[in-house]
């Protein structure tokens, strides 16, 4: 297949292209209320791109970001990417042994930090400490360590602009790993830039538009909060984790900065429908919202659309590997007796999809299969991982064809429709969950024997997270020190909802876990554990 | 309010918690004193639901710059916010 030549060849030029064209606009607006034009932001990444360059950045080195959403940090993405180098953003709140696993995994050439997760950090080459200037003038810096202000003072004004490449490494996403240890997910800047040309032709965006910046970072739907605006001049509105969690101050702040665009997950639209009291302000710039990362409860949906009646809605679909490669448009208002999820629709333009069967036969209409994905958008592979990257691809026709491990099946007029998983991963909050990284977790703490996790459907949360545990004692530990315990060695969003103990795991026939016996008893220990307590 | 009113509104915040978030948990490991938030034991949508439930359950308004962890992390430190959100409404 021919490939379709994009306008940008390293995603740093929508930035470039902006601040020449519209060089005063404000480009990015800070969680604390500061902003940067496209010129100064241009400058201040091509200053960080010198910075780089001059410590011997070579193409595809990787480069950390762990600190919270900032200016700062958007900054030292573009300027990653103007010196070639790939930057590979990590949870900031995560535990530091993970955060750790993960700049060690990929080994770091630098790393951009706030002062807290600097320390985390042993062996990293280059560290540029990050964050509020007043609390880094009370603390020495670690040894050999840079700040932040120094790079921008000091640092040549350079970019890498000779020998750009569109399959250059332009960032990695990890994900949870079903052994316990997080999965990278390296992507190109074809691979983005194919997506974002088609978020282009499809939101139609210009200059005056406000983006909503909801998701962090290490988050794939930050790729379009970041870089559709960059290549529009429009504004980038960052919310931080703080104000992300709360409703009530999120609703204000959409209203009051007059945002045009938001999108996040599911989640966050029904936390805001129903604690962010809506009604007292005037959404009218709003027109475009949308929403990706899980299903979302149909009663959730029907609650933001009459709160947030004028905008139009777009379901998006993609694993982190392909980006969104399904779409549809969610007609508004939902009706009153509709309680199926909205479909995930067709395939965007830049991307091929297919349903296949376990043959890897193509399916009629109709049936459920599996879900594979082709294009310039889908990933390069796994970092470090050829054996978990071959088995996730099926050559055919001369193409790669990625296996999303979803279900679905195709409807004529709706598209597809989403059924399920066959393995272990689940979708919470818009993070992917292996339930083996949970259990890899539970098997750390010295009281358990063993530890299986398994996912039950729930209306409300979407998923609710089960841990079943054997223990070593007679005395098991508390539930309230197995969650301290969680909440120390997993991001929160992985911590189970419940415990139950068990005597022994059930055992299928080939002595496995048994863990459709465990699904299905599930429901019911639920209820019996709630009305115990 | 009296000792008694504020053991109950602790025994209430309790059950809530422990129906909420620790299924299956005996009382008794769940203490006056037990950090909420910072422990992980209720995380950030959880506070959104503990928060509906203080503010139906005795009728007070929780703003967002009360909703930390120095009224919400602990049951003994949600029991007085509530004494002293209805010492103050009264």
């Amino acid at each position: 297949m021919a490939e379709t030549s994009y306008p940008a060849v390293n995603l740093c030029e929508y930035l470039e292209d902006s601040a020449d064209r519209l060089s005063g606009r404000v480009a990015v607006v800070d969680p604390d209320g500061s902003s940067v034009t496209y010129r100064e932001l241009n400058d201040r990444a091509n200053r960080v791109a010198g910075f780089l360059l001059e410590r011997g950045l070579q193409p595809g080195d990787r480069v950390g970001l762990v600190q919270p959403k900032s200016v700062t940090g958007v900054c030292a993405i573009f300027g990653i990417l103007k010196a070639r180098g790939a930057y590979v953003p990590v949870d900031s709140t995560a535990p530091p042994a993970r955060i750790r696993s993960i700049l060690d995994n990929c080994r770091v050439r630098a790393l951009f930090s706030d002062l807290r997760c600097a320390e985390v950090v042993a062996d990293v080459e280059t560290v540029v400490v990050t964050g509020p200037r007043a609390e880094r003038d009370l603390q020495n810096l670690p040894q050999g360590a840079f700040a932040w202000e120094k790079v921008l003072e000091s640092a040549p004004d350079r970019a890498e602009h000779a020998s750009r490449h569109p399959d250059d490494l332009a960032y990695i996403l990890y994900t949870s790993g079903s052994t316990g240890i997080p999965k990278g997910v390296t992507l190109t800047h074809r691979n983005a830039i194919s997506f974002v040309e088609w978020c282009s032709s499809v939101f139609n965006p210009d200059e005056h538009d406000r983006f909503s910046s909801h998701a962090p970072f290490h988050f794939d739907l930050s790729i379009l909060d970041i870089y559709l605006p960059m290549k529009h001049g429009s504004s980038l509105y960052l919310i931080s984790e703080e104000l992300g969690k709360n409703p009530a101050k999120m609703a204000a702040f959409v209203a009051s900065n007059q945002l045009t665009v938001w999108y996040s997950t599911p989640s966050i639209l029904s936390l805001l429908a129903e604690f962010g009291d809506l009604k007292q302000y005037d959404f009218s710039d709003l027109r475009l919202v949308l929403f990706a990362g899980e299903v979302f409860p149909v009663k959730h949906l029907r609650n933001i659309t009459r709160h947030w009646p004028s905008p139009i809605y777009f379901n998006l679909y993609g694993p982190t590997e392909t980006n969104v490669c399904t779409y549809a448009r969610i007609p508004t208002p939902v009706p009153d007796d509709r309680t199926q999820p909205y479909p995930i629709g067709w395939p965007c333009s830049h991307c091929s999809a297919v349903v296949v069967d376990d043959n890897k036969e193509p399916v009629p209409d109709g049936e459920e299969g599996l879900l594979y994905i082709s294009g310039p958008s889908v990933f390069a592979g796994y970092w470090g991982r050829a054996e978990e990257t071959a088995p996730a691809f099926l050559e055919r026709d001369g193409c790669r064809w990625y296996n999303t491990g979803d279900v679905v099946k195709q409807d004529p007029v709706d598209g597809f429709i989403y059924v399920g998983r066959r393995d272990r991963m689940v979708k919470r909050r818009g993070y992917r969950i292996e339930l083996g990284d949970i259990e890899s977790a539970l098997y750390r703490h010295k009281q358990i024997s063993e530890a299986a996790v398994v996912a039950i459907p729930d209306a409300d949360a979407g998923v609710k997270i089960l841990a079943f545990v054997t223990t070593l004692h007679d005395a098991p530990p508390s539930i309230v020190d197995l969650k301290v315990f969680c909440s120390k060695a997993l991001p929160a969003y992985m911590s189970p909802d419940a415990f139950l103990f068990q005597n022994s795991l059930p055992r299928t026939s080939t002595d496995k876990v048994d863990y459709q016996k465990l699904q299905n008893e599930s429901t019911l220990k639920l209820e019996s554990s709630k009305n115990m307590g | 309010m009296s000792d008694q009113v504020a053991d109950q509104i602790k025994e209430e915040i309790r059950r809530y918690v422990l129906s909420e978030f620790l299924p299956g948990e005996k009382a008794s490991n769940l203490g006056d004193d037990t950090p909420l938030r910072t422990s992980g034991i209720v995380d950030s949508v959880g506070l959104l639901r503990l928060i509906d439930f203080v503010e139906e359950r005795y009728r007070i308004q929780v703003d967002a710059h009360e909703a930390g962890v120095e009224n919400f992390d602990r049951i003994e430190d949600i029991a007085s916010f509530i004494k002293k959100k209805r010492q103050a409404g009264a």
